[in-house]
């Protein structure tokens, strides 16, 4: 166990808390730099949808996780971003202007649809952004000069400065940092007033507004990131795809998202990282298991999502913290070893506070 | 103006299938402030299992019906006393994502079932394709029996729901528990085993709406996804409203068959969205729905 | 002769049928201490609402410092310097004791969210400027020891002071404090009328406090109202207002009553 001694207000407000996290993270950025000599080009592919999913997640988890709303469209921003993305290519804009208006566009989108956010909660809330994510979906089948609709798109390969990447490897390298960099500006954030104003809003409307803050600003902020990480993720998803299509943006995948969120753990950075990896290694170890399995099993399509399922309920119901909660958990066994408690973390039992006033 | 009334019709019928399932999140949502996201996977599972009474026991359509019924009365029992009693006090999020959990779990379980799998299964039902003319044959209204037969039972089925709340001994401590769980629970209701028969009910209600659709839309592992469509009709009525579930419903039902004639390709998939954001924009409470603002 | 600091005029609030405050007026000097008494439902909760913003009244108006300021939406009040406490505790109840007070600084922000962003040198500075502040709250009410504790599992008593340590981050000029001894024992409730003296000596801070417990009411007040369904009934010291005929009618019903 660590204690730490503070002793300048500087170290409340840096973003590592102590030297071992340097090293811990320093290390991890190491491996992430080495990944492409250490990793066959398939498994360097999934490591980078890990990245791309983590960016959309990053941007859910801001909006979900730390300022309460919940959005059953996301999927529709990433389209966004990824239709904007495929058509500012063809019309032959360099990457460095095209993400930027990728991100722009998707989180103007954002704030579009943050706008009933103003005058709506909760259950209300989902349904308006469900209802807009099928209106965005069916508007990407009729917008058919620019997305070609039912058919698909197929998206040129990616050109930066002269330099390829559509190899493996440099795109990989390219997401890496663009996740890093959007990590960065989220830990950034909520470590400053903004954040601080979005964790306000989703712990108590009320007492958030008599602390002076302006509830539609910030919510509107919220929904503008949000959307625009989800924009910078569906960019980058249409150059690892190559191919668009409506489908690839519909209800299961705003779905999927919130699912990976949750499982990572709700309210914490480390889950919009952990809640991708884990989705798809464990959709790889399903491949792989499909082999082994007899094939009335194994050949099933619906294995996969009877197992997702599966995993979201009980982790909903055992750890609903998520990943990152088991992993603090795991760490703090470790760190008071032999002294860890069974109750230490336990859920206390409350009948819900009602929202309705009657 | 015939074929207005012919659209108004079939999209009556529909909207009582949208207003079955937001009658079923209504209940749960008044008996435990949670929605529950499975609505439509309960419904397509209550379609499956109508379907293997009738093919695979040979049984007739109307036992099959109520037979259906009540399996589907005991999967959302069991459902409530296996995943969400232990979540009774948590947040209403957790629970959402539970029932999308149990959604996603239930759309790829049964692909998984033997004989129900990934096809596309016609439900023999005895009324298939048969036709009623109101008004001289050939010149005046035609309503298809499926249609009649879906209006029809939902009036039963709703006017059944309404005696039952209104003067059972049951239904009376469902409706105190919806209200206010924490002095039901004082007044000496159980709560919990209240919670689970409303379940039980839902699914039940949302089993009837399945095999009802059937017939025009076969039974297939995606036929959940209607019950989305049932959350504009639940948001447009106020949600927590009984009767508003029923009007919302047939708004949205007639607004998007209405929709699929007189306006361009594709505006009828998603009229219903665009009605209720409409909605939330103009009425947020809907149009039968209480007023929401916290208390301090 | 002072202006007041905040002015009640001719204040009524009706919710359908119920007219929660009807047509009160009161003036709070700069620098006292202002209660307001009643039984349950006498509209001092509402009255708190409709300072802060969060009601609109249907008729009659508020004024703080001269400006007419019941027609603003609540956070604007708020930076005008009227913070606030509520009755059940509204604090951010999944983020730590002094990030609920960082909050409170929200108002004196002047960084935009952009540069939030990128943490860019003038946030890092005003970072640990609202820190200092912040600090000094702390010591004020003693919280050092829950610095760093989630708000979701500390004691009643404790949250009720980090409840009133968020308030005071906010440097008002004007407290509202809502039940501030409500779930206390004699205790905590002693040690919170210290703390309001302090606030109004130490830190030149006007409160307006709604309070039932009459023994923290005389120590503290320098003019009590007493209020009942809606409508005042008497404004004076602790001691005047407690020996008027009205309130002691409010609160223990008529003599005639007392019959049976």
């Amino acid at each position: 166990m660590r204690f730490l001694f503070k002793t300048s207000y500087a170290q409340d407000i840096a973003l590592f808390r102590h030297s071992g996290q340097r090293f811990w993270y320093g290390a991890l950025a190491l491996a992430l730099c080495a990944a492409p000599w250490l990793l066959p080009d398939y498994f360097l592919s999934q490591l980078t949808f890990i990245g791309i999913y983590s960016i959309a997640c990053l941007g859910l988890m801001l909006l979900a996780g730390f300022t309460g709303q919940v959005s059953l469209g996301h999927a529709a921003f990433l389209a966004m971003g990824a239709y904007t993305e495929a058509w500012l290519q063809s019309k032959g804009w360099p990457f460095a202007l095209s993400l930027p208006a990728a991100a722009l566009v998707a989180g103007v989108s954002g704030v579009v649809v943050g706008l009933p956010a103003l005058r709506v909660k909760g259950m209300y809330l989902a349904i308006a952004t469900l209802a807009f994510g099928f209106i965005l979906e069916e508007g990407v089948v009729r917008a058919e000069g620019i997305t070609g609709g039912n058919t698909g798109l197929t998206v040129a390969a990616l050109r930066i400065f002269g330099i390829d990447f559509d190899n493996g490897r440099n795109f990989y390298y390219l997401v890496v940092a663009i996740a890093s960099l959007c990590v960065i500006g989220v830990l950034n954030l909520l470590r400053s007033p903004t954040g601080r104003a979005f964790v306000a809003i989703r712990d108590s409307e009320v007492s958030a507004q008599s602390m002076g803050i302006h509830l539609a600003r910030y919510k509107t902020i919220a929904f503008a990131l949000s959307a625009a990480l989800a924009g910078i993720a569906g960019a980058l998803y249409a150059h690892k795809i190559r191919f668009l299509s409506p489908e690839q943006f519909g209800f299961l995948q705003s779905v999927e998202l919130l699912m990976m969120v949750v499982i990572g753990g709700l309210g914490s950075v480390h889950g919009a990282i952990f809640g991708p990896a884990f989705w798809i290694v464990v959709q790889q170890m399903i491949v792989l298991a499909k082999d082994y399995l007899p094939p009335v099993i194994g050949q099933q399509t619906g294995l996969q999502p009877t197992i997702f399922g599966l995993i979201l309920v009980g982790f909903v119901m055992f750890e609903p913290m998520g990943l990152y909660g088991r992993w603090l958990k795991v760490r703090i066994f470790f760190e008071l070893f032999p002294f860890y408690r069974k109750g230490m973390f336990k859920r206390q039992k409350s009948y819900m506070k009602s929202e309705r006033v009657r | 103006m015939l074929q207005f009334l012919q659209l108004v019709v079939s999209g009556a019928a529909i909207g009582c299938i949208y207003a079955l399932i937001a009658l079923g999140f209504v209940l749960i949502y008044k008996a435990t402030e949670t929605v529950n996201f499975a609505q439509g996977d309960l419904m397509m599972v209550g379609g499956f299992v109508g379907l293997s009474f009738m093919s695979l026991l040979g049984l007739p359509f109307w036992i099959a019906f109520m037979l259906a019924i009540v399996a589907m009365a005991g999967l959302g029992m069991a459902t409530e006393r296996i995943v969400l009693r232990p979540l009774l006090g948590q947040p209403a999020f957790t629970v959402v994502m539970v029932t999308i959990g149990l959604g996603y779990l239930a759309r790829g379980l049964v692909t998984m079932i033997p004989y129900w799998g990934t096809e596309t299964h016609t439900l023999p039902v005895p009324y298939k394709d048969e036709v009623i003319w109101l008004g001289g044959e050939g010149t005046g209204l035609v309503i298809s029996v499926e249609h009649l037969v879906i209006i029809v039972v939902t009036v039963l089925l709703v006017t059944s729901l309404y005696a039952f709340f209104r003067f059972t001994r049951l239904g009376i401590a469902m409706q105190a528990t919806s209200q206010n769980q924490l002095a039901a629970f004082y007044m000496g209701i159980p709560v919990r085993r209240i919670n689970m028969m409303i379940w039980g009910l839902s699914a039940a209600i949302c089993g009837a709406a399945g095999l009802l659709l059937a017939p025009i839309t076969f039974v297939h592992a995606n036929m959940g996804f209607v019950g989305l469509k049932a959350f504009p009709a639940a948001v447009v009525g106020g949600f927590g409203s009984i009767p508003g579930a029923l009007v919302g419903g047939l708004i949205i039902g007639i607004v998007e068959s209405l929709a699929g004639f007189y306006l361009p390709e594709g505006i009828k998939d998603i009229a219903a969205y665009i009605v209720v954001l409409l909605m939330l924009v103009l009425k947020p409470n809907g149009l039968f729905g209480d007023n929401t603002t916290k208390k301090v | 002769m002072t202006a007041a600091l905040l002015e009640a005029r001719h204040l009524s609030v009706q919710f359908g049928g119920l007219k929660a405050v009807n047509d009160v007026s009161f003036e709070v000097w700069p620098n006292e201490i202002f209660s307001l008494i009643g039984p349950n439902g006498a509209g001092k909760t509402t009255i708190f609402n409709l300072i802060s913003g969060l009601y609109r009244p249907t008729s009659g108006e508020v004024a703080f410092a001269g400006e007419v300021i019941s027609r603003m939406p609540p956070h604007v009040i708020a930076r005008l310097g009227i913070a606030r406490t509520f009755q059940n505790i509204e604090l951010f109840e999944h983020a730590t004791v002094l990030q609920n007070l960082l909050v409170g600084r929200h108002c004196h922000r002047h960084t935009a969210w952009w540069q939030d962003l990128f943490f860019t040198g003038s946030v890092r500075r005003a970072e640990v400027e609202f820190r200092h502040q912040v600090e000094e709250v702390i010591d004020f009410l003693g919280l050092q020891h829950y610095r760093d504790s989630l708000v979701a599992g500390l004691p009643y008593g404790v949250r009720k002071v980090v409840e009133l340590a968020r308030a005071l981050s906010m440097r008002p000029r004007m407290l509202l404090l809502d039940e501030p001894s409500s779930g206390l024992n004699t205790e905590e409730t002693d040690d919170i009328g210290f703390r309001i003296a302090d606030i109004k000596h130490d830190l030149g801070i006007t409160v307006i406090m709604v309070e039932h417990d009459m023994g923290l009411v005389s120590r503290v007040s320098d003019r009590v109202l007493a209020l009942n369904l809606g409508q005042e009934l008497a404004l004076g010291t602790a001691e005047e207002v407690q020996a008027h005929p009205g309130v002691i009618e409010a609160y223990l019903g008529t003599a005639e009553l007392d019959d049976v």
